[in-house]
């Protein structure tokens, strides 16, 4: 479903990403892993068009996308959720949900006013959607609330809700459980869990070995901007080079 | 009875104008400083055509075709521009038109001011007396209400406020914010230029005067003070601070103090702007969706 090949990205000396190849089949739940620093964030800012390569292509579904808008990414299928939550908080929780789904009618200002019945329809299932999925992540009751009233973990529980909203191909998680308590990480690998059994594909930077081992059909790992390393979660876990990279820093 | 319906009247226009600016500010997070313009070019537009014997009605469009194309000609670049850039090129379009107005004396007569602009007449209705153009100025700004209100408060609105909040978050949700923020500033323009084609129609004597970075302080503190990004609040704003303002021009005061009347009222506003980013930067009308515990 994507594929990296040779992408480099630097920042001044900083080689962020160095001459990288993925190949993402697009099943299930893939994990991203690697040091601190290793270029994993730079590599999702890379797929999700935050960031233009310096050299290297990157294609989704063929495409190639390297170079083009965040917005056209989303629009393409891809959506991501940041390191540091970042939902949107003057906005009320349901509200941060109904902004996901792409392509809505009643965004189109002309639309707007020839086409309300459509609209209504459409608001009205998607905001059936959301309370689900509130419920789900334990959030119903928050709903009307800003979201800059929600803890910090609640705040990530609801851009991993707004990014479900999106029905994207694949949905980016830049560590979901980190900074976040165990009974929330609980509810966090549920709800991924819980969504990849109903289909959705997901890529997943986790630095916890143990969500990790669970929830991961397939790992890539990097070092220095390097992918040093790819396989099943368990055989990754004895490879000499990983020891070394995770030991070494 | 007529200093009330002249204050209803001013309200009216000046609801208008703060309902335009608060769908830039309030609702897509764009700090306009040459907001006037815009009111500028709808009440020049309108009265140089009905000064040259067109219809009222074809003024009136005119007026907002005019002030809705400037504000898209204008927008283009400003907005490639970030956060204060923004600010200070939309400050200077505002110091530019008014310069513009000014200089071209063939067009606009400069400072002479353009007097005797017609009372608009529609369907036959000629609205030439106090009532007769609060009527017509209340229906406007019912309407203005209105189509805003529905606007700010659908999906397009949700995606205004999302860019408002955070723009690299609304992207990456697959929202085109720079085409957001140009749809947002041509709305804002074109009830803008509405508010100036009324006004010029009331006074029916414009000049560049009344177009000056004191009128853009004075809408602005009226959606800060009413409620940034509520649809009441700009409303609640133009009550309160044009009838202060009105009001403190119809007191019986000293020649002397009237001298110092428009410099002390202009610290007064710039104070009471000051004081309330402060104290309560969300306005008299409060934003729903309230905080915890509340
Ligand atoms: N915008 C940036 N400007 C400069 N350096 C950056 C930037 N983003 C990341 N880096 C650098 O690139 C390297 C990789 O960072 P990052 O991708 O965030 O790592 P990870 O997510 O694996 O912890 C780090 O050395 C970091 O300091
Ligand atoms: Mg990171």
């Amino acid at each position: 479903m994507i594929e990296i090949r040779n992408v480099t990205k630097t920042f001044g000396g900083t080689r962020a990403v160095s001459d990288c190849s993925i190949s993402l089949d697009g099943l299930g739940i893939t994990g991203l892993i690697g040091p601190n620093g290793s270029g994993k964030t730079t590599l999702f800012n890379l797929i999700t068009g935050l960031l233009k390569p310096d050299s290297g292509e990157i294609r989704f579904l063929g495409n190639r996308i390297d170079g083009r808008l965040p917005h056209d990414m989303a629009q393409l299928g891809l959506i991501r959720t940041f390191q540091l939550s970042r939902v949107f908080p003057r906005m009320t929780v349901l509200e941060n949900m109904l902004l996901a789904p792409q392509g809505q009618t009643g965004e189109r200002l002309l639309s707007l006013w020839l086409r309300l019945p459509k609209i209504r329809s459409e608001e009205s299932e998607n905001r059936e959607q959301a309370l689900e999925l509130l419920d789900l992540l334990g959030l119903t009751k928050l709903h009307d609330q800003f979201a800059e009233n929600l803890s910090y973990g609640q705040q990530k529980l609801l851009e991993l809700g707004r990014a479900l909203m999106a029905k994207p191909r694949m949905i980016l998680l830049d560590e979901p459980t980190a900074g976040i308590n165990p009974t929330l990480i609980r509810t966090m690998i549920e709800m991924i869990l819980t969504m990849r059994e109903r289909g959705q594909v997901f890529f997943i930077i986790e630095h916890n070995m143990d969500v990790v081992i669970e929830v991961c059909e397939k790992v890539f790992v990097l070092d220095h901007g390097e992918k040093i390393a790819e396989g099943r979660p368990a055989d990754i876990q004895k490879d000499p080079r990983v020891i070394e990279a995770y030991l070494g820093c | 009875m007529d200093l009330l319906l002249h204050l209803a009247i001013v309200i009216a226009i000046y609801a208008i104008f703060a309902l335009s600016l608060n769908v830039e500010v309030g609702y897509t997070g764009l700090f306009n400083f040459g907001h006037v313009a815009f009111f500028a070019i709808g009440a020049y537009t309108s009265a140089l055509l009905t000064l040259a014997g067109a219809p009222f009605s074809l003024g009136l469009l005119a007026g907002l075709a005019a002030a809705g194309l400037c504000g898209y000609l204008l927008s283009i670049p400003a907005l490639k521009l970030q956060g204060d850039y923004f600010g200070i090129a939309t400050l200077g379009f505002g110091e530019i038109l008014r310069m513009i107005v000014n200089n071209e004396v063939w067009l606009t007569k400069g400072p002479m001011g353009l007097p005797g602009i017609p009372r608009p007449d529609l369907f036959g209705v000629v609205f030439d007396t106090l009532p007769a153009y609060l009527a017509l100025s209340g229906v406007f700004a019912l309407v203005t209400f209105a189509i805003l209100a529905f606007v700010v408060l659908s999906p397009f609105g949700r995606a205004l406020k999302a860019v408002r909040d955070d723009e690299t978050a609304a992207e990456i949700l697959g929202k085109n914010a720079f085409r957001f923020k140009i749809k947002s500033f041509v709305i804002g323009s074109v009830f803008a230029g509405l508010a100036g084609v009324l006004w010029a129609h009331y006074t029916t004597f414009i000049g560049p005067g009344d177009f000056t970075l004191t009128e853009t302080i004075l809408v602005l503190l009226i959606v800060v003070m009413g409620g940034k990004g509520t649809f009441l609040g700009p409303v609640v704003g133009a009550v309160a601070l044009i009838f202060f303002q009105e009001s403190v021009r119809f007191l019986r005061l000293p020649p002397e103090w009237t001298r110092l009347l428009g410099p002390l009222q202009q610290m007064v506003f710039g104070l009471l702007l000051v004081v309330l980013m402060v104290f309560r930067p969300e306005g008299i009308i409060r934003e729903k969706g309230g905080r915890r515990g509340d």
